[in-house]
């Protein structure tokens, strides 16, 4: 459990990505399977149903204690969090334990529901006595089936590749479906072996270059085709071996989070890889992104969130075929055949093939692209006649011809110090917009400056502060920036009503005033233009 | 009629004509210790304990019309007999025992019960009125022992030293930051200080209490190298211009408030160290019991829930309202001022 512990706490200290890995890979190696199987549950968040009503622990705790009941309450509103409030509260551990991880689990935790509750007290109180602090604090988290910790299933599958000496894909479709946390699983998890993952490997995703400039210095418009730039998640479906796969850009295995498209996948010829977008949709045309995102970080999937979001594929291009790989094929051929297998699956309702915008000259394409926003779309993606699928990013076939952002004019309300190298620049800022005379908080915004500029505004930031709180400083309302951002959109949970998508800072408007800023009503006609 | 009461100015004892502490003009002001928030200007003449002199001189000025009187030493004031005894808090700190017609009051100030070599022990007064602070008055408040906090500071500091990074503590200049460096493991690299901690540290060698060579910041240099070293700063200097010339950094605070999570994380450091110089619950209790007192009254802090807790267990207390403020966060700006520019 202190391996654990000191795990829980080493990954709660970092902000850094490369510094949570180490500390992952660091436990994985040092630790048994049983207790690895167990941290691996945990980690990727999944849950033990709570098993002890929280009434009954804090009792518990207060008994242990031997302090009022009342008191609890006091010290529960100076901490915030019930599983931490307890592990504060209790006295000192009268012993020190060496029992693992997986002995807590599989000893302590589980049998809870078929004990008494004096067997249930004593099993939870004992445990406490041999703890410590943090070790209380992972175990309350563990028993009240709340246990999260600042990671993504990402990182566990990469600090486990590592320790494996495998690509991360095959960790992450080691790790899909159903499995239970046994060492026997945890051993085939990292085994060498790895037959079993090539089935579900992916192809490399082909990315494109922002086209930065006009379009006609790509030549003659007839050698290309023009896609609509959709705004989803870039996917890759697979079929092989009566098995399907999704993966995300960020070879994350979604296959679960999108049923819809897993049923699909069943009616793929086997051995198909096809290169798409994940979109929510309706009648036609996609929803906003926000959409998605409500569907995206859920752990179950109940009913009613699929008939509000549905998704489809969007099919961008064919990579295999009759498990024949074919990304040298050109485009047309690799399109045609696309088509003729999106065409045979339309009545499934679940893909649907990215069209060609058919245009003659790039004015008449520039002119189609101001139809973008109402479309929901970001541009358009030129792709070269006759090329193949690259890999990675690669300049000349493939481009990316983005509509400009949205753009307001904000004031600066907000500064804190980054992190890291930033820790001493003033370099988190937050700008607001106008809401009947008054200055509402409207976005965040990390990055878009020059080194000068940051400097500049940190300075000007030290002299202008009218209050502190911790590292928030509320500042003068004096500067104006101007932000761009993609996407706009109702949110109840933010104060201005409105959040934005990919918020930076485009220019800094030293030429305007703050009464000049936008007003929360010139946004709210933005989002009134969907 | 109370020994002690709150008037205008801060703590006022009527028989013995002066105040405690006080946050107004006073004829008369007694210093507990040399926190600005004890310790403010404006008084016509002060007395303290001998060991805070070079301190209180150090924050109002060397001028302070200010008189000195040993630990343990009584003298009569007005209709009372005034002596000063250790408050173990920071260098100096005192507890006022007062003493009118056989009846005993102690103001204790700010004070802890933990270890520190840097300062006297505190030392438990009977007396029939005990006056206390409740800055941790809740008994999720219980601090570990100094060898083991300073042990994972200076294992921190290996650790940032290893890779090659500056390590920087954030502490009160007067008190904490000593108890901090005399807790370093000087062997690990060098210690530089912010200079109002270097002020400080100097005040505490002169005063005979051993600490590990310290260096001062001092003016930026072009290139000068900061891997591997140890710099203790004031809170005031967090996210502070001041800063850069360290290059890459590894943050940590050091405060009883970092006992929680959630204000370890809003504190944007990459460590929180629990080090206090306040007591924590057990140690208000063991100090409250250890007086005797039938009479407990609490300033500054928690003040209800301790309260509550000793009339539920067989004391009379009360709560008073005063402007001493315990353990902040944030720096004061007063702090901010008396920290200065280097």
């Amino acid at each position: 459990m202190k391996a654990f512990a000191d795990l829980y706490t080493a990954l709660d200290e970092t902000t850094k990505t490369n510094a949570k890995v180490e500390a992952l890979v660091s436990y994985f190696r040092t630790v048994p399977p049983e207790d690895a199987v167990w941290a691996m549950h945990f980690l990727i968040g999944r849950r033990i149903k709570r098993l002890i009503e929280t009434r009954k622990l804090v009792g518990w705790a207060v008994e242990e204690a031997d302090v009022p009941d009342w008191i609890f309450g006091d010290c529960y509103n100076a901490v915030g969090d019930l599983a931490e409030t307890i592990a504060l509260l209790l006295p000192p551990p009268t012993e020190s334990t060496a029992k693992p991880l997986h002995y807590w689990v599989e000893e302590r935790l589980l049998p809870l529901r078929h004990w008494t509750i004096g067997q249930q007290r004593e099993s939870i109180v004992f445990a406490w006595r041999e703890m410590d602090e943090q070790q209380r604090f992972v175990w309350n988290k563990i028993i009240t089936g709340e246990f999260r910790v600042g990671i993504s299933q990402n990182l566990v599958v990469r600090a486990l590749a590592e320790v494996a000496g495998l690509p991360p894909e095959v960790i992450a479709h080691r790790l899909m479906g159903d499995w239970v946390a046994a060492p026997a699983f945890y051993a085939q998890l990292i085994a060498k072996e790895t037959e079993d993952a090539d089935v579900s490997r992916p192809y490399p995703f082909f990315l494109a270059y922002p086209l930065e400039g006009e379009p006609s210095s790509l030549g003659d418009p007839s050698e290309w085709i023009a896609e609509w730039k959709w705004d989803g998640i870039r996917s890759q479906l697979i079929r092989r071996n009566w098995q399907t796969f999704l993966w995300s850009r960020g070879e994350e295995l979604v296959t679960k989070r999108f049923p819809e498209i897993e049923s699909l996948g069943g009616l793929l010829p086997e051995g198909t890889a096809i290169d798409g977008e994940i979109l929510p949709w309706r009648n036609h045309a996609p929803l906003p992104f926000a959409q998605l995102q409500r569907r995206i970080g859920r752990k179950a999937l109940g009913p009613k969130i699929l008939t509000e979001v549905p998704v489809v594929i969007l099919a961008y291009d064919l990579l295999e075929w009759h498990a024949e790989d074919i990304r040298e094929w050109p485009l047309e051929k690799r399109r045609a055949q696309l088509q003729a297998l999106v065409d045979s699956l339309k009545n499934t309702g679940r893909i649907v093939l990215s069209e060609a915008v058919p245009f003659r000259s790039w004015d008449e394409l520039a002119e189609r692209r101001h139809e973008s926003r109402n479309r929901f779309v970001e541009g358009f993606m030129l792709k070269r006649l006759g090329s193949p699928y690259r890999t990675g990013r690669k300049r000349g076939d493939w481009w990316k011809w983005k509509i400009q952002p949205y753009s307001v004019d904000c004031v600066l309300i907000y500064a804190q110090p980054g992190h890291g190298r930033r820790a001493s620049l003033m370099t988190d800022y937050t700008f607001g917009v106008w809401d009947n005379g008054e200055l509402v908080p409207f976005a965040k915004a990390y990055s878009g400056l020059t080194n000068e500029e940051i400097a500049k505004v940190d300075a000007w930031v030290r002299r202008n502060t009218l209050e502190k709180f911790g590292p928030v400083r509320r500042v003068k309302p004096e500067l104006v920036f101007e932000l761009a951002f993609e996407g706009i959109q109702n949110s109840p949970r933010h104060r201005s009503g409105i959040a934005v998508r990919f918020p930076r800072i485009a220019r800094w408007r030293d030429d305007k005033k703050p009464e000049d800023a936008d007003t929360i009503e010139t946004i709210r006609a933005m989002l009134a233009v969907h | 009629m109370p020994l002690l009461r709150v008037d205008e100015n801060g703590l006022w004892c009527e028989p013995g004509g002066f105040h405690i502490d006080p946050w107004g003009p006073s004829p008369r002001a007694l210093i507990t210790h040399g926190h600005s928030d004890h310790a403010r200007p404006g008084s016509a003449a002060y007395l303290c304990a001998a060991p805070s002199e070079r301190i209180l001189r150090l924050r109002l000025g060397p001028d302070l019309p200010l008189q000195t009187i040993p630990y343990d030493h009584s003298i009569t004031l007005g209709d009372t007999h005034v002596s000063f005894h250790p408050a173990g808090h920071v260098l100096g700190s005192a507890q006022i025992r007062i003493e009118h017609r056989g009846e005993v009051w102690v103001a204790s100030g700010d004070y802890k019960v933990a270890r520190d070599s840097t300062c006297e022990a505190f030392e438990p007064i009977r007396c029939h009125t005990f006056i206390t602070e409740s800055t941790f008055g809740l008994p999720i408040y219980r601090w570990h022992e100094s060898a083991e906090i300073f042990d994972s500071i200076n294992a921190w500091w290996r650790g940032n030293r290893d890779a090659g990074r500056c390590a920087m503590i954030f502490g009160y200049p007067l008190g904490k930051s000593q108890r901090a460096i005399a807790g370093l493991d000087a062997s690990i690299g060098p210690i530089y200080c912010h200079g109002a901690v270097e002020r400080m540290n100097q005040v505490y060698r002169e005063s005979g209490v051993a600490l590990p060579p310290t260096t001062p910041t001092g003016e930026p240099k072009r290139g000068a190298d900061w891997a591997g070293a140890m710099v203790v700063a004031p809170p005031s200097a967090q996210g502070s211009i001041w800063m850069r010339r360290f290059g890459e950094l590894s943050t940590g605070m050091l405060s009883g408030w970092m006992r929680i999570r959630g204000t370890r994380r809003r504190q944007s450091m990459d460590r929180g160290f629990v080090l206090s110089d306040h007591a924590d619950w057990p140690g208000l209790l063991a100090a409250i019991e250890a007086t005797g007192a039938q009479t407990v009254v609490v300033t500054h802090g928690y003040r209800n829930p301790l309260v509550r807790w000793l009339t539920e267990n067989g004391k009379h207390a009360y709560s008073l309202e005063t402007r001493f403020e315990g353990e902040a966060l944030e720096s004061e700006k007063r702090e901010t001022e008396i920290a200065g520019p280097e």
